[in-house]
């Protein structure tokens, strides 16, 4: 929804904030699924110096970046409704960076 | 006075990079709120626009420097494994953290938590040069857009500062050391 009829649309603004929303979820996703499954951690195993690390950021990174172009496309023009992206931003936000808390990880692997 | 090279890139990452990102902080809040909150009232300089964007630009340039620093350079010297038999694990910080009970902690939830957090920072920042580049004062007329802004902004400086804080700590019980000296000053 527009908040001003003079402004520029705001999908611009929308697609980068969801996005990187989404990549920040997606590394906090990446990081725990890389400590509590084994084969997913040497998977992430894209350069052994930095081990897992490089993989889980790597990937995250693209997606971001996918996601951010991909929403890019569909929203420059346009007005979106920024409270709902807002909501599921900061959502993704808050549970990335709950992922990506030692504890928290151990919580949920019961450790 | 000497450094060894791996210390003087460890201090780069932290006090270079990390420091100067975190000085910066303070004014990246104040301009965006202020920009956001009177922009569209008062005619914007472009001048203080085009600064500000180098600004916003540059502090993006120092989170992705001190990121992939910290993870591909001084993260793989952190955890080298040492050769079997090795009882001195001084040139092996990860080792030496968990060889005993009362520093095992620091790399299980300092580092742990440290090498994932820290790369909120630059995705955010990112963004948020991004949407001012491209916003600049019109921010004023999208509340929504410059709550985000100003919220990823924050998450963006707990980041840091966690990551920073257990850098601190860190180098502090196991410090990153090695390679060739580097003579800063040498006594006559």
């Amino acid at each position: 929804m527009a908040e001003r009829p003079d402004s520029l649309p705001n999908g611009s603004g929308a697609a980068a904030i969801l996005a990187a929303a989404i990549g920040s979820f997606a590394l906090g996703v990446f990081a725990f699924a890389g400590d509590a499954v084994p084969a997913v951690g040497r998977a992430f195993v894209f350069w052994p110096p930095t081990g897992a690390l490089s993989g889980v950021t790597t990937t995250a990174i693209a997606v971001w970046l996918v996601a951010w172009v991909g929403l890019s496309r569909r929203w420059a023009p346009r007005d979106i409704n920024l409270v709902r992206v807002n909501v599921a931003s900061g959502s993704m936000l808050i549970a990335a960076l709950l992922l990506t808390f030692p504890p928290f990880m151990d919580l949920l692997q019961g450790k | 006075m000497e450094i060894s090279f791996r210390d003087m890139i460890t201090v780069l990452h932290g006090m270079g990079f990390g420091v100067l990102f975190m000085l910066a902080f303070s004014g990246a809040i104040g301009v965006i709120y202020a920009t956001a909150m009177v922009g569209s009232q008062r005619p914007a300089s472009g001048w203080h626009n085009t600064m500000f964007r180098f600004y916003l630009i540059s502090m993006a340039a120092l989170a992705w420097l001190a990121t992939l620093s910290g993870a591909y350079v001084i993260y793989p010297w952190y955890r080298a494994v040492p050769p079997a038999g090795t009882t001195d694990f001084s040139g092996y910080p990860r080792r030496l953290l968990l060889s005993s009970p009362l520093t095992a902690g620091w790399h299980d939830l300092g580092m742990e938590w440290k090498e994932h957090i820290a790369w909120f920072t630059p995705i955010a920042m990112t963004m948020v040069a991004y949407v001012f580049i491209k916003y600049g004062p019109q921010l004023a007329l999208h509340r929504q857009m410059r709550n985000a802004v100003l919220s990823f902004t924050a998450v963006a400086f707990f980041a840091t500062a966690v990551a920073g804080v257990f850098g601190a700590f860190l180098n502090k019980y196991a410090p990153v050391r090695g390679g060739p000296e580097i003579i800063l000053f040498q006594d006559r």
